[in-house]
């Protein structure tokens, strides 16, 4: 389904990794793992299409990801570095508007369950500002368990700020996404115990290209 | 599809309502720059006349610049643009309703401001009139312009002077036209061609800078 072809990243004068070839069908997950610096999250950037790679090819159901941005999107949840959580909205106005630009329609009921997944449902009303790092951090996550349906899961370092009981929460929405047929692709630095299944690539770092 | 246009719109101006001080600021700046001209070259009624339209379309130019600060920035350095342009929507239907949103809290305002603000210049009834139907015509192209400006600035230190360097000279069209409609009608003759032109340019932008602004956003995203 997820399909990488010879990608090439180069990134000012060093070369992140090239000849890379990934493919991942219903059901796996890869865990790419790497030093700082070694390009992870150049690598998910490049596969969830806001980076394009020196060379090489991503496809999604057999298709460049390139010319079908918008079905490529529309299976996506994208959890990056950045939380991409507005700190003037609320938790629920967060969760339900980033549904609606998305095209889907989330009541306020199943907003509240998102967000009670993942320990948020007393803060529906609080503006993003006032919560903590590990709280906001949360916030990104309950795009993972809206009632928007994503295919694929590109994580880049979700446990990050995270308390062991959201660790544990978020591993199993993980599970249960790759247990019906969702694919995953993730950093995380930490010690996680992910699941056995899970392939790992290991980025060596840069080379002068 | 629409259902995504509206849902954006809904989020700025909801963030515009949470961050009323950033709105109200913008429409205070172009009082304050309208205000500042006659104490400059002195109340004489006839000068004030002939200078009123110009003066009214060189400070809302300004202030819509002030206002690009508020079209991306935030977005893209909180993340919220890259889950937008991810969001599985044509990218140019989220562009469209970012301006739409940007326009309806800086060139809605600046538009209604323009009336009081033609009694202050003594414009006469129906030069008030052209103006403010200028104004209505030629404000989306300033936010459609400046939206590429800032798209294309986006992440880079110094942004706000460059998008100033980048965003006037394009603009000069709506000035001259925009003024010129004023002009024309003060001086007994018919604006209709000058508005024509301003709803011309405002409908070609709206037709061209969403592609632009798209492809600047994906560069400064990379």
């Amino acid at each position: 389904m997820l399909q990488a072809i010879d990608l090439e990243c180069v990134r000012g004068e060093r070369c992140l990794f090239q000849g890379l070839d990934i493919e991942l069908g219903p059901g796996q997950c890869l865990h790419i793992a790497g030093d700082n610096g070694a390009g992870k999250t150049s690598l998910l950037r490049i596969l969830a299409g806001l980076l394009s790679p020196t060379r090489g090819k991503v496809r999604w159901r057999g298709e460049d990801i390139t010319r079908t941005r918008e079905e490529y999107g529309s299976e996506l949840a994208f959890v990056g570095h950045l939380n991409g959580i507005k700190d003037d909205l609320t938790v629920l106005e967060n969760v339900r508007l980033e549904a609606a630009v998305r095209g889907v329609n989330v009541s306020i009921d199943v907003a509240e369950e998102a967000l009670a997944r993942l320990g948020l449902e007393e803060f529906g009303e609080v503006l993003v500002r006032h919560l903590s790092q590990g709280q906001k951090r949360r916030v990104a996550l309950a795009r993972l368990c809206s009632a928007v349906p994503a295919r694929l899961w590109i994580l880049d370092e979700p446990f990050n700020a995270l308390d062991s009981r959201a660790v544990e929460t978020v591993y199993a929405l993980l599970e249960a996404h790759l247990a019906t047929g969702g694919i995953a692709v993730l950093t995380a630095h930490q010690k996680v115990d992910l699941p056995s299944s899970a392939q790992r690539l290991d980025l060596l770092g840069w080379a002068l290209a | 599809m629409s259902a995504a246009l509206l849902a954006v719109m809904r989020r700025d101006l909801l963030l515009a309502l949470r961050q009323r001080g950033d709105v109200v600021n913008v429409l205070l700046f172009f009082i304050v720059v309208v205000t500042i001209v006659p104490l400059g070259v002195g109340p004489e009624l006839n000068v004030l006349r002939m200078i009123g339209a110009g003066t009214v379309w060189v400070a809302a130019l300004l202030a819509s610049i002030v206002s690009l600060a508020r079209m991306f920035a935030q977005d893209y350095a909180d993340g919220s643009l890259e889950q937008m342009i991810l969001a599985g929507q044509p990218a140019s239907i989220i562009v469209i309703g970012k301006i739409l949103a940007h326009w309806l809290v800086t060139g809605a305002p600046i538009t209604l401001a323009a009336v009081p603000i033609s009694v202050m210049f003594d414009l006469g009834v129906e030069p008030a009139g052209t103006l403010v139907a200028a104004l209505a015509l030629g404000t989306p192209a300033l936010s459609l312009i400046g939206a590429v400006g800032a798209a294309l600035t986006l992440g880079l230190r110094g942004g706000g002077v460059l998008v100033t360097l980048l965003v006037l000279p394009l603009t000069v069209p709506v000035l001259i036209f925009g003024a010129g409609a004023v002009d024309a009608t003060a001086g007994g003759l018919s604006a209709t061609a000058d508005l024509l032109l301003l709803g011309g340019l405002s409908l070609g932008a709206a037709a061209l800078a969403p592609w632009a602004i798209v492809t600047a956003l994906r560069i400064s995203l990379e």
